[in-house]
């Protein structure tokens, strides 16, 4: 209802009197706003008038928040009142990686305690680093048409607050919780789900490290007839896996959990028809998971999807996503090259994520991917050994690329073949991938690198730098080249205040800025500070009270509607 | 095919070996981003050792670039590099970030945890949050809402001298706090002097007063024997 509306004028004698006109516009406004979905499409229509500001404010049922401390949970929600999906975002990616002090902040309480009188009704809710307790559990399994839980890379809970959840919450569909920190109360949380056909549609747990009752999950498996999505954990073993496809045929996205048994099968023992299992799950699309894997328990899985190293496809089983440890060598990404015609997104990650470790894949790898999977938009690769060729290789077989992520993981390793910096390389992907929007660099760069990205990077949204760079005029090609840009992430290189200050113009019009062992003064951020009054400037000390040589630790800026947050901790200065 | 965004895709997806981005492998376990303190880097690292930081002011002093084309032998491990996500970050911090944000408790706080028969949950309190008897009763009662705590008495704690005070008590159907304490026996709550019972309390457990009866008597010797 429009409470900020003057009443309309009262009818004469009972005969209809048409609404106002600019009511019936409104009314309409309303009505056409519904179908806009885009985020980037409501904000530009939010500003068209105020009217429109306002309609528009009254229809979006799906509220983002891509920084937690960019607004007051209370601004936000009483501008947009009938929101009932809301997610939100809290710490910078960077605190993955040990290079935040814990305790920082991106706490979900005050959201949640806003939520219990502004969003009574709502229905979905996901949130990605943030710090989630139980009782801020306990809060929302009260709402009453709560139907659907994303968590990724969130702590502060504990298996008691997946029991309140679960227990409470009667209309739960979806519980998902990705790669998060959960503490172990010692709680069957699983048992918690009443009694009674559930509607569960998606249980994600394969992060939990905590043993499960399996009778319990078995018996919910059974009775959620509509469970399409299950990602176990690694205390299901391939045994117990079994017994729940049984149960489930239906389901489209399956974690297999450890996919090794639990106990050794004596000889001779019968053991369960794995293969029938699988093939039995018709719908499966997603498969993932075997955390502790058994090789020989792989042909199981032929009737579903392809064992790397033997490639045989059944059917018509393609992959679009692919995820994958270094494991598989250069050889078994030249397969994948060979077959995954339509390949999108690859992952290939570390076995041993270390910087001097000897991993098996390389510019080899890369490029038979890059010659086979010419549809690729998106690859994320680690490894020791990369070439510019290959690179360069990769920019101009895959146009598609909307993500290049190539971690180098030796600090500072020009190509091996040449010698020299990666800067072609990283310049070839910006300058051919026309869609690019994601670019995380590494490797030998100077400053010539980032002048290529700022000459072509014109849609880059994100961008990680790490010991990179020769000097200021570096971040300054970046800062003063890519429009788009919205997060960028910098540890370890050479920038100093003077980049630093050529970029005053751009803050505002980003998310945040993150960077850590750089060359900043606190001097030069408090000049930021002063300048820019939207802008949180935090300066954040690994030491709590040393500060060497006026170096800044770590500098994480971003803009805020509503100042410095009030709960900072010791270890952060707010300029 | 050629439609499909990569978002839709999603859903076609095969991963063999870990889920999402973790890594199993050894990241480092030091969770503040700390540089140029004084650990000494070991170059005769032994690899199964959890990572610790470099001096990164002195790698800021020299040249970035490093003309050394040779890889360099047994490099110290940094902070965050590879951009992995270790799967399990440091256990303190884990357990110790729980309750609420501020805390300015000296000496550490003392959680533990706190089940009642019958409810399906369990709870954490930090003891040193309180200071008497009658402030954590309160707070219990708030935490777990059926529960009534007995006939406590003025000072808050259970007489245990007068034996039939105590049995009524536990007779009763009324919820009693037990808690296991250091040498692991299960006592009632409240023979002690606060401060003692914080030190000593392993953790709780709120028991119907008729199931408490067994603990009484060894309760009230234990208390015979500190008095």
């Amino acid at each position: 209802m429009r409470e900020d509306r003057p009443p309309p004028p009262p009818s004469r004698g009972g005969a209809y009197s048409p609404p106002p006109p600019d009511q019936v516009l409104e009314n309409v406004l309303e009505h056409v706003l519904q179908f806009l979905t885009f985020r980037r499409d409501r904000n530009a229509a939010a500003l068209v008038c105020r009217s429109w500001h306002r309609a528009e404010a009254l229809t979006r049922s799906e509220l983002f928040i891509g920084n937690c401390y960019a607004v007051a949970p209370r601004r936000a929600m009483e501008r947009f009142r009938r929101a009932t999906a809301v997610t939100i975002k809290g710490k910078p990616r960077f605190a993955d990686f040990n290079l935040m002090p814990p305790d920082w902040g991106a706490n979900f309480t005050p959201w949640v305690t806003s939520m219990a009188q502004c969003y009574r009704a709502l229905e979905k809710l996901c949130l990605k680093r943030m710090f989630v307790t139980d009782e801020d559990l306990e809060l929302l399994a009260s709402f009453p048409s709560f139907r659907e839980l994303v968590l990724i890379c969130c702590d502060g809970f504990g298996t008691s607050g997946l029991a309140v959840v679960a227990s409470k919450c009667r209309k739960l569909r979806v519980l998902d919780l990705i790669e998060d920190e959960v503490t172990d109360d010692e709680i069957d949380w699983i048992s918690c789900f009443p009694e009674g056909e559930t509607c569960l549609e998606s249980l994600i747990f394969d992060c939990v490290e905590c043993p499960i009752y399996f009778e319990a999950l078995e018996r919910l498996v059974a009775r959620s007839p509509s469970l399409k999505k299950l990602k176990l954990n690694r205390y299901v073993s391939i045994v117990q896996l079994y017994r729940l496809m049984i149960r489930a045929p239906q389901l489209t996205h399956l974690g297999t959990g450890s996919f090794s048994p639990s106990e050794i099968v004596a000889q001779g023992d019968q053991e369960p028809d794995y293969s029938s299992a699988f093939d039995a799950c018709r719908s499966l699309v997603c498969l993932s998971g075997f955390r502790e894997i058994v090789p020989d328990y792989l042909p199981a899985i032929y009737p579903v999807c392809a064992n790397l190293t033997s490639l045989n496809f059944y059917g018509e089983a393609c992959f679009l996503c692919l995820q994958v440890l270094d494991t598989v060598r250069d050889a078994g990404l030249q397969a994948v090259g060979a077959t995954c015609k339509d390949l999108r997104e690859l992952r290939v990650f570390p076995i041993d994520a270390r910087e001097d470790s000897e991993a098996p894949v390389s510019d080899v790898g890369l490029l038979a991917i890059s010659e086979g999977c010419r549809k690729l938009q998106s690859i994320l690769y680690f490894c020791q050994r990369m070439t510019n060729a290959a690179v360069i290789a990769m920019s101009e077989n895959c146009p598609e690329l909307v993500v290049f992520r190539l971690c180098i993981m030796g600090r500072h390793l020009p190509d091996h073949v040449t010698r020299e910096p990666m800067d072609e390389g990283f310049g070839a992907i910006v300058k051919n991938c026309k869609k690019l929007t994601r670019l995380a660099t590494s490797g030998l760069l100077t400053d010539r690198a980032f002048s290529y990205i700022g000459q072509y990077g014109k849609l880059v949204r994100t961008l990680s730098v790490a010991f990179a760079g020769d000097s200021d005029t570096g971040l300054k090609y970046v800062l003063e080249g890519c429009p788009r840009l919205q997060k960028l992430e910098i540890r370890d290189s050479p920038f100093g205040d003077s980049a630093l200050r050529s970029g005053l113009y751009r803050y505002y019009n980003m998310r945040f800025l993150w960077m850590s062992s750089c060359r900043l003064t606190r001097r030069g951020c408090k000049e930021i500070a002063q300048q820019m009054p939207h802008l949180v400037v935090e300066m954040i000390n690994g030491e709590e009270e040393e500060v060497k040589e006026d170096y800044v630790d770590t500098l994480y800026m971003y803009r805020s509607l509503d100042g410095p947050r009030a709960d900072a901790p010791s270890f952060v200065t707010i300029l | 095919m050629s439609n499909l965004l990569v978002e839709d895709l999603r859903g076609i997806e095969l991963s063999l070996g870990l889920p999402g981005g973790g890594s199993e492998a050894e990241t480092t376990v030091k969770v503040t981003g700390k540089r140029g303190f004084s650990e000494t880097v070991d170059l005769k690292l032994n690899f199964q050792q959890i990572q610790s930081a470099v001096d990164l002011n002195e790698k800021m002093k020299s040249p970035t670039k490093e003309k050394d084309p040779a890889k360099p032998p047994a490099k110290a491990q940094v902070v965050g590099w590879p951009p992995v996500r270790s799967f399990r970050k440091n256990i303190m911090s884990q357990k110790s970030t729980t309750v609420e944000a501020d805390k300015t408790t000296s000496g550490g706080a003392a959680f533990v945890k706190v089940c009642m028969d019958g409810a399906p949950y369990l709870r954490k309190v930090d003891l040193k949050m309180y200071k008497s008897y009658q402030q954590f009763s309160d707070a219990l009662a708030k935490m777990f809402s059926s529960f009534t705590m007995g006939n406590y008495g003025t000072q808050g704690m259970i007489d245990f001298m007068n034996e039939s005070k105590l049995m009524d008590l536990l007779n009763s159907s009324d919820y009693v706090p037990t808690y296991e304490d250091k040498d692991g026996d299960w006592m009632l709550v409240g023979d002690v002097p606060w401060e003692m019972f914080v030190e000593s309390c392993k953790r709780l457990r709120i028991m119907k007063g008729s199931e408490a009866i067994g603990l009484a008597p060894r309760a009230m010797e234990k208390c015979k024997s500190r008095c």
